[in-house]
């Protein structure tokens, strides 16, 4: 018989099996396999030999595996470079795109491009683009007078190299979700700061900048989960090398499991790593609250 | 930056007005020319380094514009004898991940909309958080226990992380923003939650279907790892066949730009076309596969 139309405060939870299929699949795929890592991880294990319980062996030899300590300090280099560029370029890209002009919907088509192209081919042109002696990049320097970088070849220069290539894929992103911001801003204290005689950088400061933060740091939020867990560019442009010079803990743990196939230590390396996303994460979203950007 | 007019008195914008108009434009049009010379040259490079020989690719320096453009590059890729065993490879993961997707990812968005059960949505946007390589080794350990390593199905079983969170999401907010009387009224009228989500939600709901569509298809085809480190030599995904061109054979600069090329056109091409409806789907929150 007819029931009566959706009413009452529990509701909402013969909604609920609607969504039990795609969870089951992402427990499956992804929730699971966690349990395993962490059962692999206290195991001395290597693909084609038996296993070993070892206990805490893995995480004690990590934490003084001076490669693994290496390849945290690349991380968080290339992260930090690779979070705070996009912010700012995305950020000032979004103010460009938030204005009417001509040909603007065509011009943000073409600024989306690279955060839509499949990372490993472009990753393949960069990697022809920054080759020392006959690359594009290097004769445009000599053309404006600079003297030719080694980019990803020398230990210096891989990571900023990297993280070029990571702020051209992903600027797009951070002005993504600022220009969302934007749009909903609402006009009123535009007009009344012009009325007062505000200059522009004022109207930023003081009007925009707040009104957008929330995105900024939502952008923040999701850029740094990006850039601790970057892989393609990375792996196809310098292998983490010259030596280890950009191995980051993604690289470290792929060479680990897949060159070497120290699948027990690499799954130690997984546990550390995880923590340490969930808690850069919860960092920044502490931040968040605490600022009250809601 | 909109060039707000200083007014100068009297008799209406003198010179000055008009120059410093005229200069803000300039900036600004200097400004948009700056932010998207670097998508553009990119492409461009890898469009000139497909479509000159080997002699002009080796050059320095550089020979910008190919004279005479070849395609010999292209006949080399497609000479490849395995590479269209990789694009159907890329074609059945990516169809068959969204098709999935669809299935299991717009019902889970209707419900959880419905439901407001946030708590659900953060189980599964987990898979947009943990670096892939955290699930993926145990998941190759296991797929070969099982004995699947050697088939597609590793492949196209991991890419659901890529394609049914993307719907998931887009689909949450879809689903949020469509006004319920419809759905009620059905309901009313005898049908059950199921059918009311079948013949009135979901018909409702298909610009949000197509959005999500576009992005897990994208998305689910420029994934590296999974085909990486699941695909073997003949069940890679075009990305790692790609990849693979860099490593094993000897390296010629144009066959690899025009292999880049053919993977990443359809993407751009796509992207061109739909702008619109990618911007709107993408904006609604940190959308991105892998």
């Amino acid at each position: 018989m007819p029931t009566a139309p959706p009413a009452g405060p529990n509701y909402g939870r013969n909604y609920l099996p609607f969504a039990y299929p795609a969870l089951l699949i992402t427990a499956a795929v992804i929730i699971f396999p966690w349990m395993f890592t962490l059962f692999m991880s206290v195991h001395e294990w290597k693909i084609g030999s038996a296993r070993e319980f070892v206990g805490f062996a893995n995480y004690i030899k990590l934490a003084t595996d001076p490669r693994f300590l290496e390849s945290i300090g690349n991380t968080l280099y290339f992260t930090a470079l690779a979070v705070v560029l996009p912010i700012i370029l995305g950020t000032a890209a979004a103010l460009i795109f938030n204005e009417r002009f001509p040909l603007r919907g065509f011009c943000r088509a073409i600024f989306i491009l690279p955060m839509m192209a499949t990372p490993v081919a472009i990753a393949l042109v960069w990697k022809m683009m920054f080759h020392p002696q006959l690359g594009v990049l290097n004769f445009i320097l000599s053309l404006v007078g600079l003297p030719p970088t080694l980019w990803h070849t020398s230990a210096e220069t891989v990571i900023p190299t990297l993280v070029m290539v990571e702020v051209w894929h992903w600027t797009p992103l951070v002005m993504l979700i600022v220009l969302g911001g934007l749009a909903a801003a609402p006009t009123e204290p535009y007009e009344s700061a012009k009325i007062d005689g505000a200059t522009w950088l004022q109207m930023f400061r003081y009007i925009t900048l707040p009104l957008i933060m929330p995105f900024v740091v939502l952008a923040t939020v999701i850029r740094t989960i990006d850039a601790l867990k970057a892989f393609d560019t990375i792996f196809v442009i310098s292998e983490g090398g010259p030596g280890t010079a950009s191995e980051t803990i993604n690289i470290y743990l792929y060479l680990q499991a897949f060159s070497f196939y120290n699948i027990g230590y690499a799954s130690a390396v997984v546990v550390v790593f995880f923590v340490l996303i969930i808690v850069l994460a919860m960092v920044l979203l502490w931040l968040r609250q605490k600022s009250k950007w809601t | 930056m909109s060039a707000v007019a200083s007014g100068s008195s009297g008799l209406g914008p003198g010179l000055g007005w008009h120059l410093k108009r005229l200069a803000g434009k300039l900036g600004f049009a200097f400004a948009v020319f700056v932010i998207v010379s670097p998508a553009i040259l990119v492409m461009l490079w890898m469009l000139s380094l497909s479509l000159k020989n080997e002699v002009d690719n080796m050059a320095f320096p550089p020979v910008v514009i190919p004279s005479p453009p070849t395609f010999a590059n292209f006949e080399a890729v497609f000479e490849n004898a395995n590479l269209m065993r990789y694009l159907v490879n890329s074609l059945l993961v990516t169809g068959g991940a969204t098709l999935v997707a669809i299935l299991v990812g717009v019902p889970a968005g209707y419900g959880i909309a419905k439901a407001s059960a946030h708590k659900i949505a953060i189980c599964i946007l987990i898979a947009r958080i943990t670096p892939a390589l955290s699930y993926l080794i145990p998941l190759y350990m296991m797929f070969q226990m099982v004995g699947l390593t050697g088939s597609l199905w590793p492949i196209f079983i991991t890419h659901l992380v890529i394609t049914i969170p993307i719907f998931v999401y887009v689909m949450i907010g879809f689903f949020e923003s469509l006004p319920p009387d419809l759905e009620e009224a059905a309901l009313i009228d005898g049908c059950s939650l199921w059918q009311a989500f079948r013949h009135v939600a979901m018909p409702l709901a298909r610009p949000g279907i197509v959005v999500a569509m576009i992005l897990s298809i994208i998305f689910s085809w420029n994934n590296f790892v999974f085909g990486a480190v699941l695909g073997g030599r003949q069940t890679r995904t075009l990305p790692a066949a790609v990849y693979n061109m860099l490593t094993f054979e000897q390296v010629a600069w144009g066959p690899l730009a025009a292999a880049a090329l053919l993977v990443t056109a359809p993407v751009l091409i796509l992207t061109l076309f739909i702008q619109k409806e990618i911007v709107g789907g993408l904006t609604a929150g940190g959308v991105k596969g892998g």
